[in-house]
């Protein structure tokens, strides 16, 4: 048996996860940090490898199926912690002012994000690529960001770099960030913290759990209702425990993330996203607000712009798109074709899985713009076979959200 | 019937000069539940080492591969149709072909349970 040398870069949790000997893949440059989480783990039987830095549970006992399946149906708690999070503050004390600040960076509206709301971002290069995809809460007098865990620290230089002349950027390297997800999430949540229950979808506060300041959330990664809670990395266990205290609630890995996150559609960073890949090709524009669109009140301003509106305006040569293989999963990596006989590649996958509650694969992938449509029919090649795959239209499954 | 092993978690039953192959319960907890099983044609003709069927997890995809010369004379269709049982029950129902080995000298290569165990402790 031999793992397949599946395309993989250093924050994808999809190389270990699946080897017969995980352990002997763990060549790190830097000594690998453990989790606040991380004796919680071990006693609750994770299996552990190396991501982005971290050691972290891939899954649990039950397994990666069954986790992913315990998601959807009643309540996941996902330990997020090698995420980075970082508060922006200006200088001023004027909260719109790091929000002016950081839409130097951003092609995004966040001078119009109300305190206690939270959006959807990503930062850019000069060529229009994506740096990373983050998240940005307005609590008033800071806006709170949270970035992939490999792109912490080039976040943070680049942040300083463009921004410390108005504001200070501080990481929050003591807290801890726990996800709960699932049709029981907010039972559970509210329990400890009452006020939560009439949060809606991308709302996001600082509640007090034990005494504790908590910044939750009403958002996630799996297509599902739930929450985002940064927790002091001190009080972390306690809250993880009164979270798993409740039956519905149950520990879920890495593995289980990422089939749940692209079975909702959504993009992972190093894999659906890059420096090499626009908002617009990563079919992103719900997330350009018309103020910095062209004509828009504060258009452009942000790195790559030109390159951005312009395929705002006119589109993109190729454009990220769903996939269903119609015969077999078909994985990162695997190269695009017309049909089963074609020499010329039109595209790539960049990711793709079984897909537990969809039941069947499904993929994401850069297609040419001509074969974006909704039935278009192209040939993967796993592995020198040709298998057929179909676009579709992304969730692969309904999301759940409490808007 | 003897039962022998390969370094990449095969097990082989062979009887005279039939070889029955499927993964070792190692393999199969390793890998995770499994989605997705492709079985070679029967009548095909394989050398040693050569792909011959694929098991994928939710999260990866594992060749398995010949263990030795010869022509699938069979495959076993169940487990396409319920990959699970590679798990429940690896060294039984969920076996997967079964070859008509052309050369059995080749066997001498195979490893016996004492040596499996060792690569697997």
């Amino acid at each position: 048996m031999n793992a397949s040398p599946t395309a993989s870069t250093a924050d994808a949790p999809r190389t270990t996860s699946g080897n017969v000997d995980p352990d002997s893949s763990a060549a790190a440059p830097n000594p690998l940090r453990s989790l606040p989480l991380h004796d919680l783990h071990l006693e609750r039987g994770a299996r552990l490898a190396p991501f982005a830095g971290f050691t972290m549970p891939i899954h649990y006992s039950p397994g990666i199926l069954a986790e992913h399946k315990h998601t959807r149906a009643a309540a996941g708690l996902f330990d997020v912690s090698h995420m980075g999070q970082i508060l922006l503050r200006s200088r001023s004390g004027a909260g719109a002012e790091a929000a002016c600040a950081l839409e130097t960076l951003v092609p995004v509206d966040v001078l119009s994000l109300r305190t206690g709301r939270q959006r959807y971002a990503f930062l850019t290069t000069e060529s229009g690529g994506i740096r990373d995809d983050l998240m940005i809460a307005n609590f008033g007098s800071f806006l709170y960001l949270v970035v992939n865990a490999a792109c912490v620290v080039g976040d943070l230089a680049h942040l300083r770099e463009r921004l410390s002349a108005l504001c200070s950027i501080e990481l929050l390297s003591d807290r801890a960030l726990l996800a709960i997800q699932g049709p029981m999430a907010c039972a559970v949540l509210s329990a400890l913290v009452p006020a939560v229950a009439t949060m809606r979808f991308m709302d996001a506060g600082i509640f007090s759990i034990d005494g504790n300041e908590c910044f939750i959330a009403r958002s996630g990664y799996t297509g599902e209702d739930g929450f985002e809670i940064s927790v002091p990395a001190a009080a972390a266990r306690s809250v993880a425990e009164r979270l798993l205290d409740h039956s519905s609630v149950q520990l879920i890995g890495l593995g289980a993330r990422d089939s749940l996150r692209l079975e909702a559609g959504l993009c992972l960073y190093g894999h659906d996203l890059s420096a090499e890949t626009t908002p617009v090709e990563a079919a992103l524009d719900w997330a350009i607000q018309p103020a910095r669109r062209t004509g828009g009140s504060r258009a452009g301003g942000f790195p790559g712009a030109d390159v951005i509106l312009s395929q705002l305006t006119h589109g993109a040569s190729r454009r990220l798109v769903g996939l269903r293989p119609e015969l077999r999963p078909v994985r990162e990596g695997a190269v695009l074709f017309a049909d089963a006989a074609s020499d010329a590649p039109l595209g790539r996958v960049t990711s793709g899985t079984y897909a537990p509650s969809a039941g069947g694969p499904v993929a994401m992938g850069y297609v040419p713009r001509s074969l974006t449509q909704v039935g278009s029919r192209l040939f993967a090649d796993v592995r020198g076979q040709r298998t057929p795959v179909t676009v579709c239209d992304r969730p692969f499954v309904p999301h759940h959200y409490h808007r | 019937m003897d039962i022998r092993y390969t370094a990449e978690h095969e097990w082989v039953a062979v009887e005279g000069n039939l070889a029955t192959v499927g993964i070792t319960d190692y393999a199969q907890a390793a890998l995770g539940d499994l989605v997705f099983v492709q079985l070679p044609e029967v009548g095909a003709s394989l050398p040693k080492g050569a792909a011959a069927a694929v098991v994928e997890s939710v999260k990866a995809a594992s060749d398995i591969l010949a263990p030795l010369t010869g022509t699938i004379v069979e495959i076993n269709p169940a487990t396409v149709a319920d990959p699970s049982l590679v798990n429940t029950q690896p060294m039984a129902a969920g076996w997967l072909f079964k070859i008509k080995l052309s050369d059995l000298s080749e066997l001498g290569q195979l490893l016996d349970e004492s040596a499996y165990r060792q690569i697997t402790s």
